[in-house]
Protein backbone atom coordinates (compact mmCIF):
# COMPACT_ATOMS: atom_id res chain seq x y z
CA UNK A 1 0.00 0.00 0.00
CA UNK A 2 1.12 3.54 -0.64
CA UNK A 3 2.10 5.56 2.40
CA UNK A 4 -0.41 7.91 3.90
CA UNK A 5 1.56 10.91 2.59
CA UNK A 6 1.33 9.55 -0.96
CA UNK A 7 -2.38 8.89 -0.58
CA UNK A 8 -2.87 12.43 0.72
CA UNK A 9 -1.08 13.84 -2.31
CA UNK A 10 -3.13 11.66 -4.67
CA UNK A 11 -6.36 12.77 -3.02
CA UNK A 12 -5.47 16.43 -3.30
CA UNK A 13 -4.60 15.98 -6.96
CA UNK A 14 -7.78 14.02 -7.73
CA UNK A 15 -10.25 16.27 -5.92
CA UNK A 16 -8.88 19.81 -6.19
CA UNK A 17 -9.62 22.01 -3.24
CA UNK A 18 -9.62 19.16 -0.74
CA UNK A 19 -8.07 19.96 2.58
CA UNK A 20 -6.64 16.75 3.98
CA UNK A 21 -4.61 16.64 7.14
CA UNK A 22 -2.67 13.73 8.58
CA UNK A 23 -3.61 13.00 12.18
CA UNK A 24 -0.79 11.20 13.93
CA UNK A 25 -1.38 8.40 16.36
CA UNK A 26 0.74 8.18 19.46
CA UNK A 27 0.14 4.54 20.27
CA UNK A 28 2.47 1.70 19.22
CA UNK A 29 -0.21 0.59 16.76
CA UNK A 30 1.00 3.40 14.49
CA UNK A 31 -2.19 3.83 12.52
CA UNK A 32 -2.27 7.47 11.35
CA UNK A 33 -5.45 8.81 9.86
CA UNK A 34 -6.56 11.41 7.33
CA UNK A 35 -8.80 14.26 8.41
CA UNK A 36 -10.94 15.40 5.48
CA UNK A 37 -13.02 18.49 5.00
CA UNK A 38 -16.72 17.79 4.79
CA UNK A 39 -17.28 19.49 1.44
CA UNK A 40 -15.11 17.09 -0.54
CA UNK A 41 -15.51 13.95 1.57
CA UNK A 42 -17.93 12.22 -0.81
CA UNK A 43 -15.75 12.90 -3.86
CA UNK A 44 -12.66 11.68 -2.02
CA UNK A 45 -14.47 8.52 -0.91
CA UNK A 46 -15.52 7.86 -4.49
CA UNK A 47 -11.93 8.33 -5.65
CA UNK A 48 -10.55 6.02 -2.97
CA UNK A 49 -13.02 3.32 -3.93
CA UNK A 50 -12.64 3.58 -7.71
CA UNK A 51 -8.93 4.25 -8.11
CA UNK A 52 -7.44 0.96 -9.37
CA UNK A 53 -4.25 1.23 -7.32
CA UNK A 54 -5.95 2.13 -4.06
CA UNK A 55 -9.24 0.22 -4.55
CA UNK A 56 -10.60 0.71 -1.05
CA UNK A 57 -13.75 -1.20 -1.87
CA UNK A 58 -14.61 -2.18 1.69
CA UNK A 59 -15.48 0.21 4.52
CA UNK A 60 -15.05 -2.05 7.47
CA UNK A 61 -15.73 -0.02 10.57
CA UNK A 62 -17.56 3.28 10.93
CA UNK A 63 -17.85 4.88 14.29
CA UNK A 64 -18.36 8.12 16.14
CA UNK A 65 -16.25 9.77 18.80
CA UNK A 66 -17.32 12.59 21.08
CA UNK A 67 -14.76 15.29 21.89
CA UNK A 68 -16.24 17.79 24.29
CA UNK A 69 -14.53 21.08 25.03
CA UNK A 70 -11.45 20.47 27.11
CA UNK A 71 -9.29 22.86 29.07
CA UNK A 72 -5.64 22.07 28.66
CA UNK A 73 -3.16 23.50 31.09
CA UNK A 74 0.24 24.04 29.58
CA UNK A 75 3.46 25.23 31.06
CA UNK A 76 5.28 27.65 28.80
CA UNK A 77 8.54 29.41 29.36
CA UNK A 78 8.36 33.16 29.24
CA UNK A 79 11.22 35.62 29.45
CA UNK A 80 10.55 38.27 32.01
CA UNK A 81 12.47 41.15 33.48
CA UNK A 82 12.73 40.50 37.19
CA UNK A 83 14.61 42.95 39.35
CA UNK A 84 16.43 44.24 36.35
CA UNK A 85 17.60 40.78 35.23
CA UNK A 86 16.05 38.86 32.37
CA UNK A 87 14.93 35.47 33.62
CA UNK A 88 13.08 32.56 32.14
CA UNK A 89 9.94 31.90 34.14
CA UNK A 90 7.47 29.08 33.72
CA UNK A 91 3.91 30.23 33.44
CA UNK A 92 0.80 28.10 33.35
CA UNK A 93 -1.54 29.08 30.58
CA UNK A 94 -4.91 27.60 29.85
CA UNK A 95 -6.26 26.97 26.42
CA UNK A 96 -9.48 25.42 25.33
CA UNK A 97 -9.78 22.84 22.58
CA UNK A 98 -12.82 23.20 20.37
CA UNK A 99 -15.68 20.76 20.88
CA UNK A 100 -16.72 18.56 18.00
CA UNK A 101 -18.11 15.17 17.08
CA UNK A 102 -16.09 12.94 14.86
CA UNK A 103 -16.90 10.09 12.48
CA UNK A 104 -14.09 7.60 11.84
CA UNK A 105 -14.03 5.27 8.83
CA UNK A 106 -11.71 2.27 8.60
CA UNK A 107 -11.21 1.32 4.96
CA UNK A 108 -9.69 -1.85 3.56
CA UNK A 109 -9.26 -3.17 0.08
CA UNK A 110 -10.58 -6.64 -0.62
CA UNK A 111 -9.33 -6.57 -4.19
CA UNK A 112 -5.76 -5.61 -3.30
CA UNK A 113 -5.81 -6.96 0.27
CA UNK A 114 -4.35 -3.91 1.95
CA UNK A 115 -5.39 -1.46 4.59
CA UNK A 116 -6.41 0.06 6.83
CA UNK A 117 -6.79 3.63 5.68
CA UNK A 118 -8.50 5.66 8.36
CA UNK A 119 -10.62 8.67 7.45
CA UNK A 120 -11.96 11.19 9.93
CA UNK A 121 -14.69 13.76 9.49
CA UNK A 122 -15.42 16.40 12.09
CA UNK A 123 -18.50 18.47 12.79
CA UNK A 124 -18.34 22.20 13.45
CA UNK A 125 -19.47 21.83 17.05
CA UNK A 126 -21.50 19.56 19.27
CA UNK A 127 -24.68 21.59 19.49
CA UNK A 128 -26.28 22.85 16.33
CA UNK A 129 -23.87 22.23 13.46
CA UNK A 130 -23.65 18.46 13.60
CA UNK A 131 -24.10 17.57 9.94
CA UNK A 132 -21.63 15.44 7.99
CA UNK A 133 -21.89 14.04 4.48
CA UNK A 134 -23.01 10.43 4.46
CA UNK A 135 -20.71 7.95 2.74
CA UNK A 136 -23.47 5.33 2.43
CA UNK A 137 -23.91 6.10 -1.31
CA UNK A 138 -20.28 5.05 -1.76
CA UNK A 139 -20.18 2.09 0.64
CA UNK A 140 -23.42 0.35 1.61
CA UNK A 141 -21.74 -1.02 4.73
CA UNK A 142 -21.97 2.45 6.27
CA UNK A 143 -25.77 2.30 6.24
CA UNK A 144 -26.45 0.73 9.63
CA UNK A 145 -23.28 2.07 11.21
CA UNK A 146 -24.07 5.68 10.30
CA UNK A 147 -27.56 5.12 11.63
CA UNK A 148 -26.00 3.93 14.85
CA UNK A 149 -23.82 7.04 15.07
CA UNK A 150 -26.87 9.21 14.46
CA UNK A 151 -28.68 7.30 17.19
CA UNK A 152 -25.98 7.32 19.84
CA UNK A 153 -24.00 10.51 19.03
CA UNK A 154 -26.46 12.69 17.16
CA UNK A 155 -24.39 13.31 14.03
CA UNK A 156 -26.74 14.09 11.16
CA UNK A 157 -25.59 12.34 7.97
CA UNK A 158 -26.72 14.27 4.90
CA UNK A 159 -27.61 12.05 1.97
CA UNK A 160 -28.24 8.95 4.07
CA UNK A 161 -31.16 6.98 2.58
CA UNK A 162 -32.80 5.98 5.84
CA UNK A 163 -31.58 7.98 8.82
CA UNK A 164 -33.58 6.73 11.80
CA UNK A 165 -32.73 5.58 15.28
CA UNK A 166 -31.53 2.00 15.19
CA UNK A 167 -30.82 0.77 18.72
CA UNK A 168 -32.83 3.19 20.86
CA UNK A 169 -36.58 3.54 20.42
CA UNK A 170 -37.88 6.26 18.07
CA UNK A 171 -39.28 8.47 20.85
CA UNK A 172 -35.96 8.64 22.68
CA UNK A 173 -34.53 12.16 22.55
CA UNK A 174 -30.98 12.09 23.94
CA UNK A 175 -27.69 10.74 22.62
CA UNK A 176 -26.40 8.12 25.08
CA UNK A 177 -22.82 7.79 23.88
CA UNK A 178 -21.99 11.47 24.35
CA UNK A 179 -19.68 12.11 27.25
CA UNK A 180 -22.08 14.50 28.97
CA UNK A 181 -25.09 12.20 28.77
CA UNK A 182 -26.93 11.95 32.06
CA UNK A 183 -28.53 8.60 32.67
CA UNK A 184 -32.21 8.45 33.36
CA UNK A 185 -33.15 7.61 36.93
CA UNK A 186 -35.50 4.99 35.77
CA UNK A 187 -35.41 3.60 32.25
CA UNK A 188 -38.48 1.49 32.80
CA UNK A 189 -41.14 3.55 34.48
CA UNK A 190 -41.77 2.42 38.03
CA UNK A 191 -44.93 3.90 39.50
CA UNK A 192 -43.53 3.60 43.05
CA UNK A 193 -39.75 3.83 42.81
CA UNK A 194 -37.84 2.01 45.50
CA UNK A 195 -34.32 1.08 46.59
CA UNK A 196 -31.59 2.21 44.21
CA UNK A 197 -33.98 3.92 41.83
CA UNK A 198 -35.52 5.91 44.63
CA UNK A 199 -32.12 6.95 45.93
CA UNK A 200 -31.15 8.26 42.50
CA UNK A 201 -34.48 9.99 42.01
CA UNK A 202 -34.20 11.73 45.37
CA UNK A 203 -31.12 13.61 44.22
CA UNK A 204 -33.34 15.61 41.89
CA UNK A 205 -35.89 16.40 44.60
CA UNK A 206 -33.98 17.95 47.48
CA UNK A 207 -37.23 18.81 49.26
CA UNK A 208 -38.46 15.28 49.61
CA UNK A 209 -39.50 12.18 47.74
CA UNK A 210 -40.78 12.36 44.19
CA UNK A 211 -44.49 12.16 43.77
CA UNK B 1 -39.59 -7.34 -22.45
CA UNK B 2 -40.37 -3.67 -21.98
CA UNK B 3 -42.99 -2.45 -19.60
CA UNK B 4 -45.41 -1.57 -22.39
CA UNK B 5 -45.65 -5.16 -23.58
CA UNK B 6 -46.43 -6.52 -20.12
CA UNK B 7 -50.00 -7.58 -19.49
CA UNK B 8 -51.74 -4.71 -17.78
CA UNK B 9 -52.38 -6.60 -14.53
CA UNK B 10 -48.63 -7.20 -14.12
CA UNK B 11 -47.54 -3.68 -15.00
CA UNK B 12 -49.81 -2.09 -12.41
CA UNK B 13 -51.20 -3.76 -9.34
CA UNK B 14 -54.97 -3.98 -9.47
CA UNK B 15 -56.94 -1.74 -7.16
CA UNK B 16 -58.08 -4.63 -4.94
CA UNK B 17 -54.47 -5.69 -4.56
CA UNK B 18 -53.47 -5.10 -0.96
CA UNK B 19 -50.15 -5.57 0.70
CA UNK B 20 -50.16 -7.45 3.95
CA UNK B 21 -47.87 -6.12 6.63
CA UNK B 22 -46.48 -8.68 9.03
CA UNK B 23 -44.32 -8.00 12.03
CA UNK B 24 -42.15 -11.10 12.22
CA UNK B 25 -40.77 -11.26 15.74
CA UNK B 26 -39.48 -10.14 18.20
CA UNK B 27 -40.59 -13.34 19.94
CA UNK B 28 -40.42 -15.71 17.03
CA UNK B 29 -38.35 -18.90 17.03
CA UNK B 30 -36.90 -18.17 13.60
CA UNK B 31 -35.42 -14.81 14.58
CA UNK B 32 -32.72 -16.46 16.73
CA UNK B 33 -33.29 -14.08 19.61
CA UNK B 34 -35.23 -10.87 20.07
CA UNK B 35 -35.17 -9.42 16.59
CA UNK B 36 -37.99 -8.18 14.43
CA UNK B 37 -38.56 -7.86 10.71
CA UNK B 38 -41.28 -5.57 9.40
CA UNK B 39 -42.30 -7.40 6.26
CA UNK B 40 -44.72 -6.30 3.56
CA UNK B 41 -46.16 -9.22 1.65
CA UNK B 42 -47.76 -9.39 -1.75
CA UNK B 43 -49.46 -12.73 -1.44
CA UNK B 44 -46.62 -14.84 -0.20
CA UNK B 45 -43.89 -12.70 -1.76
CA UNK B 46 -41.76 -10.29 0.22
CA UNK B 47 -41.83 -6.78 -1.29
CA UNK B 48 -40.37 -4.87 1.63
CA UNK B 49 -38.42 -5.95 4.69
CA UNK B 50 -37.02 -3.69 7.37
CA UNK B 51 -35.07 -5.22 10.23
CA UNK B 52 -35.71 -3.68 13.66
CA UNK B 53 -33.01 -3.90 16.32
CA UNK B 54 -32.33 -2.84 19.84
CA UNK B 55 -34.26 -5.28 22.02
CA UNK B 56 -31.02 -6.46 23.65
CA UNK B 57 -29.29 -3.06 23.61
CA UNK B 58 -27.49 -2.31 26.86
CA UNK B 59 -24.88 0.11 25.49
CA UNK B 60 -21.96 -2.18 26.06
CA UNK B 61 -19.66 0.47 24.58
CA UNK B 62 -20.63 3.08 27.15
CA UNK B 63 -20.30 0.60 30.01
CA UNK B 64 -16.83 -0.36 28.76
CA UNK B 65 -15.80 3.31 28.76
CA UNK B 66 -16.48 3.31 32.48
CA UNK B 67 -14.56 0.06 33.09
CA UNK B 68 -10.83 -0.56 33.23
CA UNK B 69 -9.25 -2.35 30.28
CA UNK B 70 -9.17 -5.60 32.23
CA UNK B 71 -12.73 -5.21 33.45
CA UNK B 72 -14.16 -5.34 29.94
CA UNK B 73 -12.84 -8.82 29.13
CA UNK B 74 -15.63 -10.78 30.85
CA UNK B 75 -18.12 -8.46 29.20
CA UNK B 76 -16.87 -9.27 25.72
CA UNK B 77 -17.91 -12.89 26.37
CA UNK B 78 -21.50 -11.71 26.28
CA UNK B 79 -21.34 -10.17 22.83
CA UNK B 80 -21.60 -13.23 20.66
CA UNK B 81 -22.26 -15.68 23.45
CA UNK B 82 -21.74 -18.73 21.24
CA UNK B 83 -18.14 -17.71 20.48
CA UNK B 84 -16.87 -16.03 23.63
CA UNK B 85 -13.24 -16.96 23.06
CA UNK B 86 -12.92 -15.26 19.69
CA UNK B 87 -14.42 -12.11 21.22
CA UNK B 88 -11.80 -12.30 23.97
CA UNK B 89 -9.09 -12.63 21.38
CA UNK B 90 -10.17 -9.68 19.27
CA UNK B 91 -10.28 -7.44 22.32
CA UNK B 92 -7.01 -8.71 23.79
CA UNK B 93 -5.30 -8.25 20.44
CA UNK B 94 -6.47 -4.65 20.13
CA UNK B 95 -5.29 -3.77 23.62
CA UNK B 96 -1.96 -5.38 22.77
CA UNK B 97 -1.70 -3.15 19.71
CA UNK B 98 -2.64 -0.12 21.76
CA UNK B 99 -0.21 -0.83 24.60
CA UNK B 100 2.59 -2.43 22.60
CA UNK B 101 2.44 -5.86 24.23
CA UNK B 102 3.41 -9.12 22.56
CA UNK B 103 1.90 -12.44 23.53
CA UNK B 104 4.37 -15.34 23.88
CA UNK B 105 4.35 -18.06 21.28
CA UNK B 106 2.65 -20.67 23.43
CA UNK B 107 -0.19 -18.26 24.16
CA UNK B 108 -0.63 -17.57 20.44
CA UNK B 109 -0.90 -21.31 19.77
CA UNK B 110 -3.44 -21.72 22.56
CA UNK B 111 -5.43 -18.85 21.06
CA UNK B 112 -5.42 -20.45 17.63
CA UNK B 113 -6.53 -23.79 19.06
CA UNK B 114 -9.33 -22.21 21.08
CA UNK B 115 -10.56 -20.01 18.28
CA UNK B 116 -10.68 -22.91 15.82
CA UNK B 117 -12.60 -24.98 18.39
CA UNK B 118 -14.96 -22.02 18.71
CA UNK B 119 -15.37 -21.99 14.94
CA UNK B 120 -16.36 -25.67 15.07
CA UNK B 121 -18.95 -24.88 17.73
CA UNK B 122 -20.36 -21.93 15.82
CA UNK B 123 -20.56 -23.56 12.41
CA UNK B 124 -22.02 -26.83 13.65
CA UNK B 125 -24.60 -24.99 15.75
CA UNK B 126 -25.44 -22.73 12.81
CA UNK B 127 -25.96 -25.71 10.51
CA UNK B 128 -28.28 -27.20 13.12
CA UNK B 129 -30.25 -23.98 13.57
CA UNK B 130 -30.52 -23.45 9.83
CA UNK B 131 -32.04 -26.89 9.41
CA UNK B 132 -34.34 -26.16 12.34
CA UNK B 133 -35.56 -23.08 10.45
CA UNK B 134 -36.37 -25.28 7.46
CA UNK B 135 -38.51 -27.51 9.58
CA UNK B 136 -36.09 -30.32 10.40
CA UNK B 137 -36.98 -29.96 14.06
CA UNK B 138 -34.56 -31.31 16.55
CA UNK B 139 -32.48 -34.02 14.95
CA UNK B 140 -29.76 -32.05 13.07
CA UNK B 141 -29.55 -29.51 15.89
CA UNK B 142 -29.14 -32.21 18.51
CA UNK B 143 -26.47 -33.93 16.45
CA UNK B 144 -24.61 -30.60 16.30
CA UNK B 145 -25.11 -29.89 19.97
CA UNK B 146 -23.80 -33.35 20.89
CA UNK B 147 -20.44 -32.37 19.35
CA UNK B 148 -20.65 -28.90 20.84
CA UNK B 149 -20.98 -30.41 24.32
CA UNK B 150 -17.69 -32.25 23.89
CA UNK B 151 -15.92 -29.00 22.99
CA UNK B 152 -17.60 -27.16 25.85
CA UNK B 153 -16.24 -29.86 28.19
CA UNK B 154 -12.76 -28.97 26.97
CA UNK B 155 -13.43 -25.28 27.59
CA UNK B 156 -14.69 -26.06 31.04
CA UNK B 157 -11.61 -28.02 32.02
CA UNK B 158 -9.39 -25.21 30.73
CA UNK B 159 -11.22 -22.02 31.73
CA UNK B 160 -13.69 -23.14 34.35
CA UNK B 161 -16.66 -21.98 32.31
CA UNK B 162 -18.52 -23.55 29.45
CA UNK B 163 -19.71 -20.48 27.62
CA UNK B 164 -18.54 -17.30 29.38
CA UNK B 165 -14.88 -18.28 29.30
CA UNK B 166 -13.16 -14.99 30.22
CA UNK B 167 -9.87 -16.63 29.33
CA UNK B 168 -7.62 -14.41 27.25
CA UNK B 169 -5.67 -11.50 28.65
CA UNK B 170 -3.72 -8.78 26.90
CA UNK B 171 -0.22 -10.17 26.61
CA UNK B 172 -1.27 -13.82 26.74
CA UNK B 173 -3.76 -16.09 28.44
CA UNK B 174 -5.02 -16.46 31.98
CA UNK B 175 -3.76 -19.94 32.84
CA UNK B 176 -1.85 -22.78 31.25
CA UNK B 177 -3.40 -25.90 29.76
CA UNK B 178 -4.28 -28.56 32.36
CA UNK B 179 -2.48 -31.92 32.11
CA UNK B 180 -3.93 -34.18 29.46
CA UNK B 181 -5.84 -31.38 27.72
CA UNK B 182 -3.86 -31.62 24.49
CA UNK B 183 -4.44 -35.37 24.25
CA UNK B 184 -8.17 -34.93 24.86
CA UNK B 185 -8.36 -32.24 22.19
CA UNK B 186 -6.37 -34.39 19.80
CA UNK B 187 -8.80 -37.27 20.17
CA UNK B 188 -11.73 -34.89 19.68
CA UNK B 189 -10.14 -33.57 16.50
CA UNK B 190 -9.53 -37.12 15.31
CA UNK B 191 -13.18 -38.06 15.86
CA UNK B 192 -14.75 -34.89 14.48
CA UNK B 193 -14.55 -35.84 10.77
CA UNK B 194 -16.77 -38.84 11.42
CA UNK B 195 -19.41 -36.48 12.83
CA UNK B 196 -19.09 -34.25 9.77
CA UNK B 197 -19.44 -37.25 7.45
CA UNK B 198 -22.51 -38.42 9.32
CA UNK B 199 -23.98 -34.91 9.30
CA UNK B 200 -23.36 -34.54 5.59
CA UNK B 201 -24.76 -37.99 4.81
CA UNK B 202 -27.90 -36.95 6.63
CA UNK B 203 -28.23 -33.48 5.15
CA UNK B 204 -26.14 -32.33 2.21
CA UNK B 205 -27.66 -34.63 -0.38
CA UNK B 206 -31.11 -34.26 1.11
CA UNK B 207 -33.67 -33.33 -1.51
CA UNK B 208 -35.67 -31.09 0.78
CA UNK B 209 -32.61 -29.18 1.91
CA UNK B 210 -31.53 -28.63 -1.68
CA UNK B 211 -34.99 -27.54 -2.76
CA UNK B 212 -35.21 -25.05 0.07
CA UNK B 213 -31.72 -23.58 -0.33
CA UNK B 214 -30.53 -23.69 -3.93
CA UNK B 215 -31.06 -20.37 -5.67
CA UNK B 216 -32.56 -18.85 -2.52
CA UNK B 217 -31.27 -15.55 -1.17
CA UNK B 218 -28.65 -15.04 -3.85
CA UNK B 219 -26.06 -12.39 -3.05
CA UNK B 220 -23.75 -11.01 -5.73
CA UNK B 221 -20.06 -10.54 -4.91
CA UNK B 222 -20.16 -6.83 -5.90
CA UNK B 223 -22.97 -6.07 -3.47
CA UNK B 224 -21.43 -8.25 -0.76
CA UNK B 225 -18.11 -6.37 -0.88
CA UNK B 226 -19.77 -2.96 -1.05
CA UNK B 227 -22.06 -3.78 1.86
CA UNK B 228 -19.16 -4.92 4.03
CA UNK B 229 -20.37 -8.50 4.31
CA UNK B 230 -17.63 -10.67 5.80
CA UNK B 231 -16.99 -14.21 6.90
CA UNK B 232 -18.61 -17.30 5.40
CA UNK B 233 -21.37 -15.11 3.91
CA UNK B 234 -18.81 -13.27 1.79
CA UNK B 235 -16.84 -16.33 0.81
CA UNK B 236 -20.03 -18.07 -0.30
CA UNK B 237 -20.25 -15.44 -3.05
CA UNK B 238 -16.76 -16.38 -4.25
CA UNK B 239 -14.73 -13.47 -2.87
CA UNK B 240 -11.48 -14.79 -1.46
CA UNK B 241 -11.07 -12.74 1.71
CA UNK B 242 -10.15 -14.47 4.92
CA UNK B 243 -8.44 -12.29 7.53
CA UNK B 244 -6.54 -15.34 8.79
CA UNK B 245 -4.79 -15.32 5.41
CA UNK B 246 -4.81 -11.56 4.68
CA UNK B 247 -3.48 -10.31 8.02
CA UNK B 248 -1.94 -13.63 9.17
CA UNK B 249 -2.43 -12.40 12.73
CA UNK B 250 -1.19 -14.49 15.62
CA UNK B 251 0.58 -17.53 14.22
CA UNK B 252 -1.88 -18.25 11.41
CA UNK B 253 0.86 -17.67 8.87
CA UNK B 254 2.47 -20.96 9.92
CA UNK B 255 -0.42 -23.28 9.13
CA UNK B 256 -1.39 -24.63 5.77
CA UNK B 257 -5.10 -24.53 5.13
CA UNK B 258 -7.37 -23.61 2.26
CA UNK B 259 -10.14 -21.03 2.08
CA UNK B 260 -13.31 -22.65 0.73
CA UNK B 261 -15.18 -20.46 -1.76
CA UNK B 262 -18.73 -20.64 -3.07
CA UNK B 263 -19.94 -19.98 -6.58
CA UNK B 264 -23.50 -18.77 -6.47
CA UNK B 265 -23.84 -17.06 -3.10
CA UNK B 266 -27.14 -18.73 -2.26
CA UNK B 267 -28.17 -20.30 1.04
CA UNK B 268 -26.88 -23.71 -0.01
CA UNK B 269 -23.40 -22.28 -0.65
CA UNK B 270 -23.46 -20.62 2.76
CA UNK B 271 -24.34 -23.94 4.39
CA UNK B 272 -21.68 -25.78 2.41
CA UNK B 273 -18.95 -23.19 3.13
CA UNK B 274 -19.48 -23.69 6.83
CA UNK B 275 -19.16 -27.46 6.54
CA UNK B 276 -15.98 -27.08 4.49
CA UNK B 277 -14.55 -24.47 6.87
CA UNK B 278 -14.99 -26.93 9.72
CA UNK B 279 -12.86 -29.43 7.81
CA UNK B 280 -10.18 -26.77 7.28
CA UNK B 281 -10.34 -25.82 10.97
CA UNK B 282 -9.58 -29.44 11.83
CA UNK B 283 -6.43 -29.23 9.68
CA UNK B 284 -5.31 -26.10 11.55
CA UNK B 285 -6.06 -27.79 14.87
CA UNK B 286 -4.01 -30.84 13.96
CA UNK B 287 -1.01 -28.69 13.06
CA UNK B 288 -1.35 -26.42 16.07
CA UNK B 289 -1.70 -29.31 18.51
CA UNK B 290 1.36 -30.92 16.97
CA UNK B 291 3.55 -27.79 17.00
CA UNK B 292 2.56 -26.09 20.25
CA UNK B 293 5.79 -25.09 22.05
CA UNK B 294 6.46 -25.03 25.77
CA UNK B 295 7.09 -21.73 27.49
CA UNK B 296 5.38 -18.90 29.31
CA UNK B 297 1.76 -18.07 28.55
CA UNK B 298 1.77 -14.37 29.31
CA UNK B 299 4.08 -11.45 28.55
CA UNK B 300 5.87 -10.71 31.84
CA UNK B 301 5.68 -6.97 31.03
CA UNK B 302 1.89 -7.11 30.72
CA UNK B 303 0.36 -5.10 33.50
CA UNK B 304 -3.17 -6.38 33.78
CA UNK B 305 -4.49 -4.19 36.53
CA UNK B 306 -4.34 -0.44 36.13
CA UNK B 307 -3.10 -0.56 32.56
CA UNK B 308 -2.68 2.97 31.20
CA UNK B 309 -1.71 2.90 27.52
CA UNK B 310 -0.16 5.99 25.96
CA UNK B 311 -2.65 8.34 24.30
CA UNK B 312 -3.47 7.04 20.84
CA UNK B 313 -5.77 4.66 19.10
CA UNK B 314 -5.74 1.18 17.60
CA UNK B 315 -8.01 -0.93 15.43
CA UNK B 316 -7.60 -4.69 15.66
CA UNK B 317 -9.59 -7.31 13.82
CA UNK B 318 -9.79 -11.08 13.59
CA UNK B 319 -11.65 -13.53 11.43
CA UNK B 320 -14.41 -14.47 13.83
CA UNK B 321 -16.69 -17.37 12.98
CA UNK B 322 -19.34 -14.88 11.80
CA UNK B 323 -17.05 -12.46 9.98
CA UNK B 324 -14.66 -9.64 10.72
CA UNK B 325 -14.81 -8.92 14.42
CA UNK B 326 -13.01 -5.67 15.12
CA UNK B 327 -12.33 -3.53 18.15
CA UNK B 328 -11.43 0.14 17.96
CA UNK B 329 -9.96 1.67 21.09
CA UNK B 330 -8.89 5.23 21.84
CA UNK B 331 -6.79 5.84 24.92
CA UNK B 332 -6.38 9.24 26.53
CA UNK B 333 -3.76 7.93 28.92
CA UNK B 334 -6.25 7.10 31.62
CA UNK B 335 -7.13 3.74 33.15
CA UNK B 336 -10.35 3.46 31.09
CA UNK B 337 -10.61 3.49 27.31
CA UNK B 338 -11.77 6.90 26.03
CA UNK B 339 -13.60 5.21 23.19
CA UNK B 340 -14.39 1.52 22.90
CA UNK B 341 -16.03 0.39 19.73
CA UNK B 342 -16.94 -3.06 18.51
CA UNK B 343 -17.36 -3.79 14.84
CA UNK B 344 -20.09 -6.40 15.02
CA UNK B 345 -20.07 -8.74 12.02
CA UNK B 346 -23.64 -9.91 12.68
CA UNK B 347 -25.07 -6.39 12.45
CA UNK B 348 -23.23 -5.43 9.29
CA UNK B 349 -24.07 -8.72 7.58
CA UNK B 350 -27.73 -7.81 8.08
CA UNK B 351 -27.36 -4.68 5.92
CA UNK B 352 -28.27 -6.61 2.79
CA UNK B 353 -30.99 -8.76 4.38
CA UNK B 354 -33.68 -6.85 2.50
CA UNK B 355 -31.86 -7.15 -0.83
CA UNK B 356 -31.60 -10.91 -0.41
CA UNK B 357 -35.23 -11.38 0.62
CA UNK B 358 -37.01 -9.23 -1.99
CA UNK B 359 -39.04 -11.36 -4.37
CA UNK B 360 -38.68 -14.46 -2.23
CA UNK B 361 -41.46 -16.06 -0.22
CA UNK B 362 -41.89 -15.38 3.47
CA UNK B 363 -40.83 -18.95 4.27
CA UNK B 364 -37.59 -18.35 2.40
CA UNK B 365 -36.98 -15.11 4.29
CA UNK B 366 -36.80 -17.20 7.46
CA UNK B 367 -34.22 -19.50 5.87
CA UNK B 368 -32.21 -16.55 4.53
CA UNK B 369 -32.08 -14.96 7.96
CA UNK B 370 -30.96 -18.29 9.38
CA UNK B 371 -28.13 -18.47 6.85
CA UNK B 372 -26.84 -15.00 7.82
CA UNK B 373 -25.97 -16.40 11.25
CA UNK B 374 -26.73 -13.63 13.71
CA UNK B 375 -26.43 -13.52 17.46
CA UNK B 376 -28.44 -10.71 18.94
CA UNK B 377 -26.08 -10.17 21.83
CA UNK B 378 -23.66 -8.85 19.25
CA UNK B 379 -26.12 -7.12 16.93
CA UNK B 380 -27.62 -4.97 19.69
CA UNK B 381 -24.69 -4.70 22.08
Amino acid sequence: METIEQIKARIEAAAPGTRAEIVLNGSPANQPSLLLDCGHARAVAQFLRDDPALAFDYASNVTGVDWPEKTIKEKIKVKKMMEGVEKEVEEVCERKTPAYLEAVYHLYSMARKHGPLILRLRTENRADQVALPSLTPVWRSCEFQEREIFDLYGIHFEGHPDLRRILMWPEFTDYPMRKDYVEADDYEYEPTPHDAVLARARQHYPGGTPA
Amino acid sequence: MSASTLPSELAEPASDHQLLEVSLGPQHPSTHGVFRMDVSLDGEMVVKLKPVFGYLHRNHEKIAEKCSYLGSIPYTDRLDYICSLTNNWAYAMTVEKLAGLVAPERAEYIRVILSELTRLINHSALAGFLLQDMGALGTPLMYAFREREKILDLFESLTGARMMCNYMRFGGCRCDLPPGWIEQTRSLVANFPSFLDEFEALLTGNEILQARTEGVGVLTPQLAVNAGVTGPMLRATGVNYDIRKVDAYGVYGRFSFRVPLGERGDVFDRYMIRILEMRESLKILEQALRDIPAGPIIDPKAKLRNLRPKPGEAYGRIEGPKGELGFYLISDGGPNPYRYRIRPPSLINLTILEDMCLGQTIADAVVILGSVDIVLGEVDR
